[in-house]
């Protein structure tokens, strides 16, 4: 594969990357919401796997391998499983002012690529635009994170949010580490598993997974 | 081989009791696995003061003087908690508040998060440093849920979501060192060791050098408990067990310091300037100085003294970015004798309130009374944390300001301020819990006030006299961080 079409393949991805990302601000219904997220690790998966086609580097094709078997399969499973065990899987949350939310998100957009631009052309990789999107994904999950008051989309936010991290190790170097990379999967998948422990807490506890009753602790 | 049975026993520790944490002898069984970390730690200590830093496991396990200090406070006091505990739980599953699953959980976890502590501490890959830290969150998430009361679901949510995104901004933060040193080093495994790091560090590119430096401090500030970020920390120390309280603030907050110090060196070698310094200096004393305002307004005990010892790292952060032989010096010196006073404190709040009944401070009264050992083990691990002579924080705390006035003189009266507050807001809060009529009944069984005294006595004997040996390796580690 020649290396503009390659680089314009990775190119297509990050924007749906992008794409994804704001969907996912204003996805009501938490079903879709867990099949955005599935699909955003599709994106990733395929982009990771186009950069080691194109530079050759071995370890690539493995990670591409463990982002499609953790964030298409396994989270996505588990969130699911857990969806079906709280009886959540149809909930769908009032979400207000997504206007503003969307507005506040393109501002993010610009701060990141302009927060981004003196690194990327640094870049000696193939993916010199993609780092200030890797990074406004980022920043988009966090925005959803603080927007959201329940507790399954929060996690998404927060999952989202490591596949952005994923996409910015790939796409400004040629990946971390191995080592480091199975660690970081490692984490991931053991704080899915706590955070399914905590959805049954919360629901035991509060009866409900909003967290707008979780509000007692603060300084008065 | 020393360095990696300092890893591989609370690693087992935490297996074999997840197994078998539920049994009645579980304490006893952690409580010597802990012993055994102890001593391999104080194995390593000693090797490495004889022949200086270690490289072991392909280069992913380095110890030098800065971290074998650290390696040996953790254990230490990881080992003193749990001696602590074990009574201390014995009290809670008395009153009903711990099933035997939970004990089980606890031991575990306990087990497993000192393993991420010297994980963290021991590794010289800075990539498994973020993983480390990230499992330090998933082990401590669920022990601050131990209760199961709605307060502590909350708290533990925070305190997990908190820190997950906190710790994301320094996975980013750690993207762009690698994609920095990657240039130099090239790609591959080496780039993100830190001995390699080091050695290069001057090559390395200072505009992404400096844009990772924000999103580091900002990601290991949070586990720091740096103001703005330090939302999660009060909550979590309040809420959790007491023995997970003492750990949280004598170890977690001290290795995400380290963290920050070693990204510091590599920063401070790429941009030739002060930067990173003026960072820490200004959140360092934002923390000061909002804590110690905070201090007066508390009223749950435990809560309190997290206040306080967000505004202990906030002077550790701030000393660490003035930077210097004597300010190095002193916040190293600070560490250790903050880690080993607050946990002194926590362990005697743990009685304290266990005897009363409540963590509210209005309810605890006269424990001097019923049981003089905890009332003097606050009262004057208390003394002690407020810098009161001849404990060693005073000495710490001195070096601190005097080194202050000599290079920033501006900080000199926010600090002595916030100090003076604080001393205000914990005496006043402590003295009447001490003395006076009081209103605490006995305990089922007897609590474990040895590790209390031994740790004040350790302060103590800081502040009036610090082993040669020991200010040697203080100056050393001084020398790598701030050459």
């Amino acid at each position: 594969m020649p290396a503009t079409l390659s680089g314009q393949l990775i190119n297509l991805l990050a924007a749906l990357l992008l794409l994804i990302a704001f969907a996912m601000i204003t996805q009501r219904r938490i079903l879709s919401l867990v099949n955005l997220f599935a699909m955003q690790g599709l994106v990733l998966a395929l982009s990771t796997l186009i950069v080691a086609y194109s530079t050759g580097q071995g370890h690539l094709y493995f990670s591409a391998a463990l982002t499609l078997v953790l964030k298409v399969m396994a989270l996505p499973w588990i969130l699911y499983r857990l969806m079906r065990k709280l009886n959540v899987q149809w909930d769908v949350e009032t979400l207000i002012n997504i206007p503003s939310t969307l507005l506040v998100g393109i501002v993010l957009v610009i701060f990141a690529f302009n927060l981004a631009s003196p690194i990327s052309h640094m870049a000696g990789t193939i993916l010199r635009s993609t780092l200030g999107i890797a990074l406004a994904s980022v920043l988009l999950s966090f925005l959803m994170m603080i927007v959201r008051r329940k507790a399954i989309p929060q996690v998404i936010g927060f999952l989202a949010m490591e596949n952005g991290l994923f996409f910015a190790a790939t796409s400004s170097t040629y990946g971390m580490p191995m080592v480091v990379e199975l660690g970081i999967a490692l984490d991931v998948l053991v704080g899915m598993f706590i955070f399914g422990i905590f959805f049954f807490h919360i629901r035991e506890t509060f009866d409900s997974l909003d967290l707008q009753h979780m509000e007692k602790l603060k300084e008065d | 081989m020393e360095a990696l049975s300092v890893l591989a026993i609370p690693l087992c520790g935490g297996i074999v009791l997840a197994l078998w944490g539920h049994k009645t002898w579980a304490a006893e069984l952690g409580a010597l696995m802990s012993l055994a970390t102890f001593i391999a730690a104080a194995v390593l200590a000693v090797r490495i003061i004889d022949h200086g830093p270690l490289l072991v496991a392909q280069e992913l396990v380095f110890i030098d003087s800065f971290n074998v200090f650290l390696v040996a406070l953790t254990a230490f006091v990881a080992f003193t908690t749990s001696l602590f505990s074990r009574p201390y739980m014995r009290i809670e599953q008395h009153h009903g508040k711990l099933s035997p699953n939970m004990l089980r959980l606890y031991h575990s976890m306990f087990q497993l998060f000192t393993f991420t502590m010297l994980l963290a501490l021991t590794t010289n890959n800075i990539g498994i440093l973020w993983v480390a830290m990230e499992a330090a969150t998933l082990t401590t998430a669920l022990l601050v849920s131990l209760y199961r009361t709605p307060a502590s679901i909350e708290a533990a949510w925070k305190y997990f979501i908190l820190c997950g995104v906190g710790i994301a901004q320094a996975l980013f933060g750690t993207i762009l060192l690698y994609f920095a040193s990657e240039k130099v080093l090239g790609a591959g495994g080496g780039a993100l060791l830190w001995t390699h790091l080091n050695e290069v560090k001057a090559l390395l590119e200072p505009t992404v050098l400096s844009l990772a430096f924000v999103f580091l401090l900002v990601g290991y500030g949070t586990k720091v408990g740096l103001v703005p970020l330090h939302s999660w920390l009060p909550d979590a120390h309040a809420e959790g067990p007491t023995p997970v309280s003492a750990v949280l603030s004598g170890l977690l907050l001290n290795v995400a310091l380290y963290a920050v110090v070693r990204c510091k060196v590599l920063v401070d070698g790429a941009l030739q300037n002060h930067m990173a310094g003026n960072l820490m200096m200004g959140f360092g004393l934002l923390s000061v100085v909002v804590a110690a305002f905070f201090l007066s307004r508390q009223k749950d005990i435990k809560r309190m003294f997290a206040y306080s010892s967000i505004e202990h790292m906030g002077i550790m952060t701030f000393a660490f970015g003035m930077g210097g032989p004597v300010a190095t010096f002193a916040a190293l010196l600070h560490m250790t004798v903050h880690s080993l006073t607050k946990s002194a404190i926590f362990f005697a709040v743990g009685h304290a309130s266990q005897k009363a009944g409540t963590q509210i401070m209005e309810r605890i009264r006269g424990l001097i009374k019923l049981s003089p050992a905890v009332g003097w083990g606050l009262m004057l691990g208390a003394l002690a944390i407020l810098g009161m002579p001849p404990f060693g924080v005073f000495t710490s705390e001195f070096m601190i300001l005097t080194a202050t006035m000599h290079s920033q003189p501006w900080a000199t009266p926010f600090l002595l301020i916030s100090l003076g507050v604080a001393f205000a807001a914990i005496f006043g809060k402590v003295q009447p819990m001490v003395f006076g009529e009081t209103s605490v009944q006995r305990l089922p069984h007897p609590p474990a006030l040895i590790p209390v005294f031994v740790h004040l006595g350790l302060v103590l004997m800081l502040g009036l006299y610090i082993p040669p040996y020991l200010a040697d390796w203080y100056r050393e580690a001084a020398r790598l961080i701030s050459p």
